[in-house]
């Protein structure tokens, strides 16, 4: 279960050099066809499709080269206002899913009774699907009969209530409330996870050291919970970053745009306004970005770990 | 001062203080509990009785939205769809992934680097890229409105995720093991059946839950394959309905439960599993 075993010494296996066993390459093959054919196959014609006007119903297209990169990058403010809004909603999920998932996580590290029942109750809504989560968030916003109106009238707030999906700058940031909502109680399991490897005995030493809550907390817990924050951050942005099925099924996108990220503008793109080549041109851009977010957290990562001790 | 003397207070150091921690879990507790009660209460009410007071208890409980959903043949219909892709899709990339994962291990060596990079570059490939030619193909292979399409691209979706955990995990088994089965004559084919998948069946387990979980609840390829109702998936079906009854919330729900209902069994059976292969599913993928 835990480090891989090592095999002392390769010379047994040297001299019984195996020839490879076609039954293996039996093995591979299903799964290799279906793979290559319906993922990787595909994913090498989006970037030749990028570099055409193709609608996706004619039988022609024309080679446009760099046409449709040149437009989106310089001149179409909707591409423009959904990468403001993809990169709105991942830091908002981000930022609040990580400190909310760590906070619960270290309320509920220790196994009591209620501790195990709560877990399991924040990790609920994570089972549901986008769609579901959606229909119930849409209900919570709902001008007219939503909770969230209802709830700031019962408290006397009247003041404060909003059409909520419909406002243009805010209603992205709304969404990215429901997608905390969707996938806290999962990140938490992973810090849950990670803390519970922290031994106790570095507590003890630290409070006889005299160290405080606070100086505990930073001291040995962050620094040592540090592995899985990477893992919950990494995998956090990106979910956030390729979210689809949520605002596909809550707002569509709109009004205006206001919650149009990148992977729902490649689908609308696509498939309703039939400019398949734009689309893929801005898939391909999509994958940039995704590869350089990435690149740039670890970057950020090993900066904030100060080249130390990972 | 010694190391066995009594520090006050110095046990359980690391808990916040009691009562703002109860505080904090009372009020999440809250905001998870609620938006699923009110789903429940509303789906038992009626539209005039939803506008009349939308947050009230059901005073008088109908199941007349179920009854309506599951009899019209609507939801029945995307019902029995969704259960034939979700367990066919699952089934049959885990015999896939797991037969191709043994063989990455067994070949071991460059071959099985290459070939292991290769479907883990699957990973890093958004579905909004590729879902483009897939439409493509699936159109010139007549693979749209059919439950067939559906579990192929479910099987080349997972294949990445599912061969990085698999062949992870087979990794860690004794190469020794392998061997003597080989010595005492076991082919290939025996050593997988007989060995590798019973020693993994937890991994395979937790796989299993993952791309469950990710295939019932899945909408982006039922949207972009099937446009005939009668092909639709759960959750295709539900959006479908949101266009039809947009605001009929307690019609909206009653599918939100129906479609749920399947997951929240197996949760509620299989908790340990889930939380396992859920965050084996995130931390992987």
């Amino acid at each position: 279960m835990t480090a891989p075993a090592r095999v002392p010494a390769g010379a047994i296996r040297r001299r019984h050099r195996r020839r490879v066993d076609p039954l293996l390459l039996v093995f591979l093959a299903p799964a290799a066809v279906i793979y290559l054919w319906f993922v990787l196959w595909p994913t090498v014609q989006a970037v030749h499709y990028s570099l055409t006007d193709w609608d996706g119903i004619s039988a022609g297209y024309t080679n446009v080269g760099l046409d449709n990169y040149t437009n989106l990058l310089t001149n179409d403010s909707v591409f423009a206002k959904a990468v403001g809004n993809s990169f709105k909603f991942m830091l908002t999920v981000v930022i609040g899913q990580t400190v909310l998932s760590l906070l619960l996580a270290l309320m509920l590290v220790r196994n009591s009774r209620t501790s195990v029942a709560l877990r399991a109750l924040f990790f609920f809504p994570t089972i549901l699907s986008s769609v579901s989560v959606a229909f119930i968030w849409t209900f919570i916003y709902d001008p007219t009969f939503g909770l969230a109106n209802r709830l700031l009238a019962g408290v006397g707030l009247q003041s404060l209530q909003q059409p909520w999906l419909g406002d243009q700058q805010l209603a992205i940031y709304y969404l990215a409330i429901a997608q905390i909502w969707f996938h806290t109680g999962q990140m938490m399991v992973v810090f849950i996870a990670g803390l519970q490897q922290i031994p106790e005995e570095l507590y003890d030493a630290a409070a006889i050291d005299g160290a405080g809550r606070w100086q505990q907390f930073s001291q040995v817990t962050f620094p040592l919970v540090r592995p899985a924050t990477m893992i919950v951050v990494a995998y956090t942005t990106i979910q956030s970053f390729k979210a689809f099925d949520l605002i596909i099924a809550s707002t569509g996108g709109g009004p205006n745009y206001a919650t149009e990220i990148l992977s729902t503008l490649i689908y609308t793109s696509a498939f309703r306004n039939f400019e398949m080549g734009y689309a893929a041109a801005q898939s391909v851009i999509f994958v940039v970005l995704i590869a350089v977010i990435t690149v740039l957290q670890r970057r950020a990562v090993a900066l904030a770990s100060g080249g130390g001790d990972r | 001062m010694s190391v066995g003397e009594t520090v006050p207070g110095r046990r359980r150091r690391r808990d916040l203080t009691e009562l703002p921690r109860w505080i904090v879990l009372a009020i999440y507790a809250v905001l998870i509990v609620v938006p699923l009660a009110v789903v429940v209460f509303t789906a038992l009410k009626t539209t005039t009785q939803m506008y009349a007071d939308p947050f009230g208890l059901p005073t008088d409980p109908t199941m007349s939205n179920f009854t309506e959903l599951l009899g019209g043949d609507r939801l029945g219909r995307s019902l029995a769809n969704s259960a034939i892709v979700t367990v066919v899709s699952v089934s049959a990339t885990l015999l896939l992934t797991s037969l191709a994962s043994f063989a990455i291990v067994r070949l071991g060596g460059r071959a099985g680097t290459v070939i292991y990079v290769l479907f883990a570059l699957g990973l890093a490939v958004p579905a909004q890229v590729a879902m483009i030619p897939q439409y493509v193909i699936f159109r010139q292979l007549g693979l749209t409105n059919s439950l067939l399409g559906l579990i192929l691209i479910n099987i080349a979706v997972t294949c990445s995720v599912a061969i990085f955990i698999l062949t992870g995990f087979f990794q860690t088994l004794p190469k020794e093991l392998f061997e003597a089965a080989e010595v005492d004559g076991a082919s290939n084919w025996h050593i997988f059946w007989q060995i590798a998948l019973p020693i993994s069946a937890p991994s395979v387990a937790a796989v299993a839950i993952f791309l469950f979980v990710m295939h019932w609840n899945d909408l982006l390829y039922p949207l972009l394959f099937i446009t005939d109702p009668e092909k639709a998936t759960l959750p295709k079906a539900l959006l479908d309905f949101k266009g039809e009854y947009s605001t009929n919330y307690p019609m909206l729900f009653a599918g939100v439960i129906i479609a749920s209902i399947p997951m929240v069994v197996a949760y509620v059976f299989l908790q340990r599993w889930f939380v396992a292969g859920m965050t084996a599913g995130s931390l992987k993928g």
